[in-house]
């Protein structure tokens, strides 16, 4: 069984009177452990399907299966503690909150999650052991640099133990040195066996990944298209 | 466990922005602090009055005055009789719901003097011993009049202790209690002997004053001479003050040594300044004064050249300014903490816009409605109850601020109850003020939120 089933799912907005499909039809399943990517241009609906995965949003039609459980009619509440428990984001503006030290940052989501303050600090240590920043605990956000910034932000999506994690454009804000490092990083969790989906609209980003999932126009393309800059010289890895 | 967590960020995020913070509680310190103040200042008042009551001779005292006689009497005016010593008798005789009843006879522009010194007394009376009951004066030194002295009217006096104060010197300026028993005075160049005095009547804060005054003379041993007034004004409640300076001599004295010699056409005057009656029952009041009056028409003549003035209007007038003050006070302060309320509300939905970037994180991260809700919540309530707090100190020091400025009788007392309440209503000012921004935080959709510029 799939982690992650979504079936015939579209969403629909209304802009002053114009039906706007920001996905039309879409299924797609994602097994655990796959380290996939999302790729299309903006405006595709990539970040939409993004969305409605990671919980953050429901469907107009269509359903989808989380980890053996139907999502599609979920309460905001019950969305949010699934997002708490199972799913880990990384955004492409790493969204640290200011105020709060690294090892607070690291610490929130378990926060809301109701743990206790021990386990707090001993699990968020832990993450950030795992992005090797567990001597940059006590700094604020604005003292690292935007690379650290973005492992901050990965062990704060790695410190519940999720079962999916969604890299919205993680990359986007860093150079590519640095940006290089993160997509490493990405690589060595998926090593240890974890769910990463990797949204982005950069072929030579989304070419690390073993599978590619193409969106155009809310629909998923059944070919990755050639023409995009550069992806024949990515060939299609077969998944694992 | 999940709201306590959420209760500690809102915390976290009132002490990481302090000066906003500060600034928000501002309009809950100022109001609780004048508040508190206030009704200290209220309740000062009130005791002062309570006092100055007391010391007047409490509620159930009313005094018979001489009036005009009504205008249909206007033709008996020659023949009234005003009110003399068969009024007092005949009351005793036949008023049974009076309980005590005190004659006085008053010399006017009475100057009393030993050697240099002299003074006018705040009143000078002839009276019988019902006085002391009448008027709650408590003897200290030597004894009050007997019959005896009524009798054969004797040229003794009994004093309060500003005229000994004026005549022998007072213990802060000598440094000793002179106790002037058995000394002469003259009352009008006439030779009284001191039989007694009164104890020295103040108020509780004047008495607090003093003892802190003589403690700090004794303690420094300075050379520091007269004790200085502050503030404006007679120092001390007007009501204790008049008291001290009472002198009573018995009343057949005042009427063989003053009174006898002088009046219109050679004829003595006999009539009472005024005579004071003290019913049994207050409740009574009414029934007691229709008996008293009764008595008095008969003695009168019929013509009703007397009156009745009695404590509970001046009693009512209190009660109801005080309740105006406590009322103006109660309203100006309700606007002060409404405001401040305002304030934070107006903060709070301003800190929300600024942070609906981080609302939208914590909600993308698992951060339920609910859970956001909590943490603004608590922001609010913890800034309005800090506020709160830091505004009762605030009134401490206000209220010392207001001691410096008027060092007046009437000393503000502060008290549990406006604590209790202004804490309280601030503590609902900030959920109040809290809820709106808090709804609205727990609302925001996470996508937009992230979104959010």
């Amino acid at each position: 069984m799939a982690l992650v089933e979504i079936r015939n799912v579209s969403k629909i907005y209304h802009l002053g009177g114009e039906e706007i499909r920001a996905l039309d039809d879409v299924s797609v399943d994602i097994d655990g452990g796959e380290f996939i990517s999302i790729i299309g241009p903006s405006g595709s609906g990539k970040s939409t399907l993004m969305q409605i995965a990671g919980c953050l949003d429901t469907p107009t039609r269509g359903t989808i299966k989380l980890d053996g459980a139907m999502i599609q009619d979920a309460s905001p509440r019950q969305l949010a503690a699934i997002r708490n428990r199972k799913i880990g984001f990384v955004f492409q503006f790493f969204n640290l909150l200011p105020k709060l030290t690294v090892l607070q940052n690291v610490e929130l989501p378990m926060v809301y999650g109701g743990a206790s303050s021990s386990e707090r600090r001993e699990r968020a240590m832990q993450a950030l052991k795992l992005v090797n920043l567990d001597n940059r605990t006590k700094h604020r956000p604005s003292q690292l640099s935007g690379g650290q910034q973005q492992r901050v932000a990965i062990a704060r999506a790695l410190v519940n133990d999720p079962k999916i994690i969604f890299a919205d454009e993680p990359t986007g804000n860093l150079d590519s040195h640095t940006g290089e490092l993160i997509l490493q990083l990405f690589r060595q969790l998926s090593r240890e066996g974890r769910t990463i989906i990797l949204v982005t609209h950069d072929p030579e980003i989304a070419a690390i990944t073993p599978r590619r999932i193409e969106i155009r126009d809310g629909k998923i393309a059944d070919t990755v298209d050639a023409t995009l800059a550069g992806l024949d010289r990515f060939p299609l890895q077969p998944t694992p | 466990m999940i709201l306590l967590n959420s209760i500690s960020i809102g915390l976290k995020d009132v002490w990481a922005h302090k000066l906003r913070s500060l600034l928000t509680m501002l309009g809950i310190i100022l109001g609780v602090a004048s508040l508190v103040a206030m009704a200290a200042i209220v309740k000062g008042m009130e005791n002062g009055m309570k006092e100055n009551m007391i010391a007047m001779g409490g509620a159930n005292k009313v005094t018979v005055q001489d009036q005009d006689v009504p205008p249909e009497q206007e033709h008996l005016a020659s023949e009234a009789p005003g009110c003399t010593i068969r009024d007092v008798l005949a009351l005793r005789d036949s008023a049974s719901m009076l309980e005590l009843i005190s004659p006085e006879m008053e010399l006017d522009n009475a100057v009393v003097s030993r050697g240099e010194n002299h003074m006018r007394p705040s009143e000078c009376v002839g009276v019988w011993p019902a006085v002391l009951d009448m008027n709650l004066h408590t003897l200290e030194h030597g004894r009050f009049f007997t019959d005896l002295d009524e009798e054969l009217a004797s040229s003794v006096c009994v004093i309060g202790t500003a005229i000994r104060d004026e005549l022998f010197g007072s213990p802060e300026r000598t440094g000793r209690e002179i106790i002037p028993i058995g000394e002469t005075l003259l009352i009008n160049e006439q030779p009284f002997t001191i039989v007694g005095m009164f104890t020295r009547y103040e108020s509780e804060q004047e008495k607090k004053e003093r003892e802190q005054a003589r403690q700090a003379r004794s303690e420094a041993k300075s050379e520091a001479g007269l004790a200085r007034q502050r503030g404006w004004g007679r120092s001390g409640n007007w009501a204790f003050s008049r008291k001290n300076e009472t002198i009573y001599i018995p009343l057949n004295t005042m009427w063989v040594r003053f009174r006898s010699a002088t009046g219109t056409n050679g004829v003595p005057n006999p009539r009472l300044s005024n005579i004071d009656i003290r019913v049994v029952d207050v409740e009574q009041m009414e029934a007691s004064l229709q008996q008293a009056k009764n008595v008095l028409m008969i003695t009168h003549n019929g013509i009703e050249d007397f009156n009745f003035r009695s404590r509970e209007s001046e009693l009512e007038t209190i009660t109801r300014q005080i309740r105006n003050a406590r009322l103006s006070g109660g309203i100006i302060a309700g606007i002060a903490l409404l405001v401040g309320g305002i304030g934070i509300m107006n903060i709070m939905l301003a800190s929300i816009n600024e942070r609906i970037r981080e609302i939208g994180i914590c909600k993308a991260i698992g951060a339920s409605g609910p859970a956001v809700f909590a943490q603004i919540l608590s922001e609010g309530i913890a800034i309005s109850c800090i506020g709160a707090l830091l505004g009762l100190g605030a009134s401490f020091g206000l209220v010392k601020f207001l001691l410096l400025l008027s060092p007046s009788q009437n000393a503000p007392v502060i008290t549990l109850t406006p604590m209790v309440l202004a804490v309280t209503f601030s503590a609902m000012v900030g959920i109040i003020a809290g809820i709106y921004p808090a709804i609205k935080a727990a609302r925001l959709d996470p996508i937009q939120a992230l979104r959010y510029e």
